[in-house]
């Protein structure tokens, strides 16, 4: 089958959806950020919110709290500024953060609290720095919240190099972890083993293993990282100086390119995003391109990730997937997974920035080109219940859904599985395409486990959803 | 503003969607921004329901501030209205957007011009009440308008069932045990020859609760959550009330002696002795086990008790009285009944506790190391780092709350799974602990003050042999005392000498 060459088809439903609310990035970025304290400023439902979706809040008591706002608060009669001012004096005396980030939330956005006026004077007086983000609900979805965190750090990344050696050595941590264990010559000699480039830095909080992985792919091909928004410490934060280039590795990050580029004049490196091994070989192309070098090897690196994964593969090629739209991971997971022979009719995702996705897009739009099967339709701010209505149609061979949707679709017999999962895992490089495998081929996997017992439709009644 | 890193009760909104979702064909609409609406993940998750939540969240953003929600949503109630028919559509906002102060009983209004069903607002002020309160009050408010709606129509039945009848009032979706207790208590019942008229407010329907009042009494098992509704009915109706929580086998024979005296009071003539005296003695095994040689090993151990007002008195009550067990202080966290929770329990324990505040918990459970602990999830997980058992028995809700077999907490049934519970709490509670439930994301390094189980007293290596050789269960507490003993006397080393002074001394 030939494929249309239509263009990409985007709608926005302005529906009702279910999706994470953008404070839930404080579960991932507090352990991302080892000296962090994470402050969310918000009612009961925030953190009736984190304690129940993370399952983490604080059992042994994990570097973030709620600052929970009372009826005094939000009627003003209290003083925001002595509020805040005594919670964070005292989270510096038990837990002496190097840096209180604020979380925003939607009650902060409607009492119009001034937390970006408030915070300097704190930081000053108390001495931690204080970042904010307004990660609320109102504005955002889910893994945004990551994006306002890392808008609002860059702002706080060191614009000149530190000139003596030593304090370089301590910054620049990744080239410390790359290089550990070897002795200052072949450290030297190392080094050499890098083309000349402009200084690179990538953003996007990742797993450390993650980090280094991609960190040595690039290396491979003789580029530098300089270093990675967010560091492991708030105190490594990368240096950006005028002119630096910067690459994302998360689709959801567009605030965070815009202030990199606009506030720190950073260039932003437009790429797909290194999930898959179509989309990694992509991402490294594209950087390589910026440096003008030629990229070497990414055939036999490509081919041999594909060889590697083809009993998954087997598996799914054929077979439709349908994404509900929670995470904003949909784009890149849906190229990868027409790349790998499925089919996509629909990609609901919470917010598209087609600017900060264009190369993900172009490179979804070929890929579906290629593979010889129709584009997905877009649907930005999705209407769950319109969206059941066209899986009953549609009867696609797994759903990648909100945990709120998995069960009922279940017991109707269409697989599933949980966005959230992606959002966890570490699916990015040539390394982690198993695990993306692994994940969206385990309700199928189950399903032929379970095949002999002919247990489809687990609800009595056509229900009417 | 509070730092707060854990609470007991839910915000009032969550509340009233259990209490709503719980009946059949009612949908609620949230009206709220987009990340609140995480009760449905609870609801499908938790419950494995496997129907889609009947709620829909009528997300507040920008647009919507800007522009004002009220046409949003009308809209959504009466597009919910069209799709699904419920009988029903309950309107709640969240703590969050109840800021906004909007006039949403106008929303309301404008939305029932067109829906065919009912539409309600749940009159929840949700700056004042939490989770529980706001379910007793939205249960009362659903009960309230069908009775009101049945006397102006005129379809309000007349007269009581032929048989002695009962409704059970307050169970609920999300609720700690509350299908197995219902199943459990419809079985009471049964042997007692009571027809359950109405159950509410799960699986019930909305038309059948102008039927409440043909019942001849009120059962509320739980404290939290049915009391109001069954005062409306008494005060509408003049139907009596138990509410004494059938959990443990005192209690449960004084529940039904109870029921018992208001059914004789209206004429039934019954005597349920024979039936309490067979069941407690012979059914039951508790009472057995009470005087069984396990449960004398148990005598005068030392526990606390801490959860909702329901469970927590029905617990101290039975590892007192029941068990011999030496309660050293019970707490609660319904703070907004707490007179309540001192008149039931201040005779059975040395202590009485009220407190929201998982800290202070922590700190009190430190403070007196009990060989036990029955508490929520939270009291696990402190017992998890003191290394003393605990058996959960009162929400904050979690999957393990959910078992697939048979666990009630009430009725004879109840008093079974509450005395395995209580035994294997004492003593096999730790190997429970190595299930670490919890998934790991547990840092070592942060450890509150109050609990801490790091010193900074050396152990030479000897001690820390000698240590090793303790049993595990029991290890961190012979360390704590010892590491006392030690701070005591200003001695900076732990040799094996001094450990077994500490031993002698405080008999760790
Ligand atoms: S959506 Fe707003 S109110 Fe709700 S949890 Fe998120 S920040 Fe809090
Ligand atoms: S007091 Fe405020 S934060 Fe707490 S539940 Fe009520 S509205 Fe929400």
């Amino acid at each position: 089958m030939i494929a249309q060459p239509e263009a990409l088809n985007f709608e926005c439903e302005t529906g009702n959806y279910h999706t994470f609310c953008p404070i839930s990035c404080v579960a991932w970025l507090y352990q991302k950020i080892e000296d962090s304290f994470f402050l969310v400023i918000g009612t009961k439902t925030c953190g009736y919110f984190l304690q129940n979706a993370m399952g983490v809040m604080i059992f042994a008591e994990p570097r973030y709290a709620m600052a929970e706002l009372e009826e005094g608060d939000i009627s003003a009669q209290l003083n925001d500024y002595e509020e805040l001012k005594r919670l964070c004096t005292q989270i510096k005396r038990d837990r002496n953060p190097s840096v209180i980030v604020w979380i925003g939330t939607c009650t902060t956005e409607i009492i119009k609290m001034d937390l970006e006026g408030l915070a300097p004077k704190l930081e000053a007086e108390i001495g931690i720095p204080i970042v904010v983000a307004r990660a609320n609900g109102l504005d955002y979805a889910f893994t945004q919240g990551e994006d306002t965190v890392l808008a609002s750090m860059a702002a706080r990344c060191p614009d000149r190099s530190p000139v003596a050696e030593a304090e370089k050595d301590e910054r620049n941590a990744i080239a410390k972890l790359l290089n550990f264990g070897r002795k200052k010559e072949e450290v030297a000699a190392a080094e050499a083993e890098y083309v000349n480039h402009p200084p690179l830095v990538l953003f996007g909080s990742l797993p450390d293993p993650v980090v280094t992985q991609l960190t040595l792919e690039l290396k491979k091909q003789g580029i530098k990282v300089s270093g990675w928004l967010p560091a492991k410490r708030y105190t490594e934060l990368p240096v950006l100086e005028e002119g630096y280039y910067v690459a994302g590795v998360n689709p959801f990050l567009s605030r965070t390119a815009t202030t990199l580029m606009r506030r720190r004049k950073c260039k932003l490196i437009g790429a797909p995003f290194p999930i898959g091994p179509d989309g990694t070989r992509a991402w490294i192309e594209k950087i390589c391109s910026v440096f003008g070098i030629e990229p070497k090897g990414m055939d036999e690196r490509e081919a041999q990730v594909w060889e590697n994964v083809e009993d998954y593969l087997q598996l799914i090629r054929g077979k439709s997937v349908f994404f509900m739209g929670d995470n904003l991971l949909e784009i890149s997971l849906a190229r990868f997974l027409i790349r790998c022979g499925m089919t996509v009719p629909e990609i609901g995702i919470p917010y598209m920035d087609k600017r900060y996705q264009a190369a993900e897009l172009a490179l979804l739009e070929k890929t579906c080109h290629e593979m010889g099967v129709p584009l997905p339709k877009i649907i930005e701010k999705p209407d769950n219940y319109n969206q059941i209505q066209r899986i009953n149609e549609l009867n696609p061979d797994l759903v990648i859904t909100g945990m709120a949707h998995a069960n009922p679709l279940e017991a109707r017999g269409v697989s599933t599985k949980w966005s959230v999962e992606f959002t966890f895992a570490q699916i990015h490089g040539f390394t982690n395409t198993r695990d993306v495998l692994e994940l969206v081929t385990r309700p199928l996997r189950r399903n032929n486990s379970l095949k002999g017992l002919g247990w489809e439709k687990l609800v009595q009644e056509e229900a009417k959803v | 503003m509070k730092l707060a890193y854990w609470m007991y009760a839910g915000p009032a909104h969550i509340g009233t969607l259990r209490v709503s979702s719980s009946f059949k064909n009612v949908h609620a609409i949230m009206h709220a921004p987009i990340g609140d609406d995480y009760f449905n993940v609870m609801r499908s998750m938790l419950e494995r329901d496997r129907n889609f939540t009947p709620v829909t969240i009528s997300s507040v953003d920008r647009n919507v501030l800007a522009r004002g929600s009220q046409e949003k949503v009308v809209d959504n109630i009466t597009r919910k209205d069209a799709e699904e028919r419920p009988d029903l559509i309950v309107l709640t906002p969240t703590c969050t957007s109840s800021i906004l102060q909007e006039d949403l009983q106008n929303f309301v209004e404008r939305a029932s011009l067109e829906a065919k069903g009912d539409v309600m607002l749940a009159d929840v002020n949700h700056y004042r009440v939490n989770e529980l309160q706001a379910a007793d009050i939205t249960l009362r408010q659903i009960v309230q308008f069908y009775i009101e709606k049945a006397r102006k129509g005129g379809t309000l039945p007349e007269g009581k069932t032929e048989k002695p009848s009962v409704n059970i009032i307050g169970i609920s979706s999300l609720g700690f045990h509350n299908h197995h207790d219902c199943q459990e208590l419809k079985r009471l019942m049964a042997d007692i020859g009571i027809e359950v008229n109405e159950v509410i407010p799960e699986g019930a329907s909305v038309h059948n609760l102008k039927r409440l009042p043909r019942a001849w009494f009120n059962l509320v098992p739980y404290r939290e959550i049915g009391l109001m509704a069954a005062r409306y009915l008494e005060q509408e109706f003049g139907m009596p009330y138990v509410d004494i929580t059938p959990m443990g086998v005192v209690e449960t024979a004084r529940c039904i002696r109870q029921i018992q005296q208001i059914i004789n009071q209206q004429g039934a003539g019954v005597n349920y002795e024979g039936y309490i005296e067979n069941q407690t003695l012979y059914v039951s095994q508790a009472a057995w086990f009470s005087r069984s040689i396990d449960c004398q090993n148990l005598t005068g151990k030392k526990a606390v008790v801490f959860g909702d007002n329901t469970h927590a008195a029905a617990m101290t009550k039975i590892l007192a009285r029941e068990m011999g067990i030496h309660v050293v202080w019970a707490g609660t966290y319904c703070k907004y009944d707490a007179d309540w929770f001192r008149e039931q329990v201040s005779e059975y324990c040395d202590e009485v506790i009220i407190s929201e505040d998982n800290g202070a918990i922590g700190d009190a459970i430190a403070r007196v190391e009990p060989a036990a602990i029955f508490g929520t999830q939270m009291e696990r997980h402190v017992g998890k780092r003191l290394k003393i058992p605990c058996g959960v028995i009162a929400a904050p809700i979690h999957i393990q709350d959910f078992p697939i077999g048979y666990k009630p907490f009430l009725g004879y049934e109840g008093t079974n799974q509450v005395a395995d519970l209580v035994y294997n709490s004492f003593t096999l509670g730790m190997e429970d602990h190595l299930l670490e439930i919890f998934g790991g994301h547990d840092t070592k390094e942060v450890i509150t003050k109050g609990i801490s189980a790091d010193s900074d007293l050396g152990w030479t290596k000897e001690a820390q042999a000698e240590l090793n050789k303790v049993p595990g269960f029991v290890r961190g507490k012979v360390k704590r005392n010892t590491e006392k003993f030690a701070r005591e006397r200003g001695l900076a080393e732990i040799t094996v000498e001094v450990m077994y002074a500490a031993k002698e001394a405080v008999g760790a």
